[in-house]
């Protein structure tokens, strides 16, 4: 799975991080979220819950 | 083939008819909208289109292609009219009827206008991707500029038009900007945000009409005031877009009642109002995070999954460089403390106490660190 963010649509709201902590974080300075790391195998359900509840929709996975 | 139908074609829509391709659902798809754009997102009609940083192309939520992949027919430009329960049929404006199973109403809200002025040029509301694309041609030749109505919508649009250097009246009957989502205190903050931002702001004061010939040329207020104006957006809230159920018996009370709607029919986005066991009150929210939870709950409920739907609401503006972030709900009598940062350097925690007990926490300008403040609320 592979994962992007488009940082200049993202709103910061941080729910990413809420659904997949592993995989998500948010900057210091404004919140906009930052990719920690490809997500692992049983993680991909997580992860796909982020890209959907994302209310930028700025998480585009490709599997 | 079990059919289901969503009508409109915006955030809630679209993410139901995607969320039940995503969970399996087999059956057909369709999606009734009556704009003629493919599904687009709107907080950034108020923000990034306003201010001209993003092509309005860029609020889409993709390309036809994509529906068409997933098998959603998606029938844009069409208005669903009127609802048959018993027939479980929607009409269309055309007379068309169009047959379901699982019906999901997404229609929204319309935006409520002042009595009279809407004919002048330059008077503007704003709901729509054509509407934001009218008035971001406005304000680009606009020297003086009056937003009646200083919510979410006012107030975003007042610093998107200060930053394209126009003058700014901020009007609102509230004491304050923001002041009747937030509370007086937080719409005292935002309200010295504007005023350090060169807007005049006018709180506690009613607009009476909108002056000129066949263009707007001043708004007049209750103390019989005239603020002079080239450009004017109302901004004075709006209603639940249901008159088309009207005769259907689906039971609506500002907005469409789950609770009491029969079994194979929905609710989500704007339109939708609930009972949050949460919070103990009726809520319907006009806020994006809203109409993503609540797509996803009916289009799981509808493929099968028997699912609470009690969330923590979240919703955000931004205005200048302020980000201002709310979990949780706003009761109106509700206390606001600080509990980290300072407002005065605008950058700050703070919690809404109730009855005892906290019921939503704002940040401003701390993204990261009001998110574990939402633990706060989860705990109820």
């Amino acid at each position: 799975m592979n994962v992007e963010i488009d940082q200049e649509g993202c709103v910061a709201a941080g729910q990413c991080v809420l659904a997949a902590p592993e995989v998500f974080d948010q900057r210091d300075e404004d919140g906009v979220a930052v990719l920690l790391r490809e997500p692992l195998a049983d993680e991909y359900a997580a992860t796909r819950e982020a890209a959907l509840l994302c209310p930028a929709r700025a998480i585009v996975l490709s599997e | 083939m079990e059919r289901v139908v969503v009508v409109g074609a915006s955030a809630a829509g679209s993410t139901t008819a995607q969320t039940l391709r995503r969970e399996g659902f087999a059956g057909a798809i369709t999606v009734i909208g009556d704009e003629p754009h493919l599904p687009y997102d709107r907080p950034p009609l108020s923000k990034q289109v306003l201010l001209g940083s993003w092509p309005a192309e860029r609020t889409s939520f993709g390309p036809s292609t994509t529906y068409a992949e997933q098998g959603i027919d998606l029938r844009l430009g069409s208005r669903a009219a009127g609802l048959d329960l018993s027939r479980r049929v929607v009409e269309l404006a055309t007379g068309e009827e169009v047959g379901w199973d699982h019906l999901v109403v997404a229609t929204g809200v319309q935006p409520l206008r002042l009595r009279e002025g809407h004919h002048l040029d330059g008077v503007h509301v704003l709901r729509t991707l054509d509407d934001a694309v009218a008035l971001r041609k406005s304000l680009a030749d606009a020297s003086a500029v009056v937003v009646v109505g200083a919510g979410f919508l006012g107030s975003e649009t007042t610093a998107a038009a200060r930053q394209l250097g126009c003058e700014v009246t901020l009007v609102d009957l509230a004491p304050a900007p923001m002041a009747v989502q937030l509370g007086a205190e937080l719409g005292w903050m935002v309200a010295e945000l504007h005023a350090a931002h060169g807007v005049r702001v006018l709180g506690g004061s009613g607009v009476t009409r909108l002056l000129g010939e066949s263009a707007v040329e001043g708004v007049e207020l209750a103390d019989g005031s005239v603020v002079k104006a080239d450009a004017v957006l109302v901004a004075v809230g709006s209603r639940p877009a249901t008159d088309w159920l009207e005769a259907s018996g689906l039971p609506c009370r500002d907005g469409v009642l789950c609770e009491e709607a029969p079994a194979g029919v929905h609710a989500a986005g704007d339109v939708a109002r609930w009972t949050s066991a949460r919070f103990g009150v009726s809520l319907r929210l006009e806020h994006r995070f809203n109409a993503t939870e609540q797509a996803v709950c009916a289009a799981r409920r509808i493929a099968g999954q028997e699912i609470a739907f009690d969330p923590v609401p979240y919703f955000w503006t931004d205005q200048y460089d302020a980000r201002i972030q709310v979990y949780g709900v706003v009761p109106p009598d509700a206390r606001l403390v600080v509990v980290q940062g300072d407002p005065s350097a605008r950058k700050f925690l703070a919690h809404y106490v109730s009855g005892g007990r906290v019921s939503a926490v704002l940040g401003w300008n701390m993204p990261r660190e009001l998110r574990s403040e939402r633990a706060l609320l989860t705990a109820i």
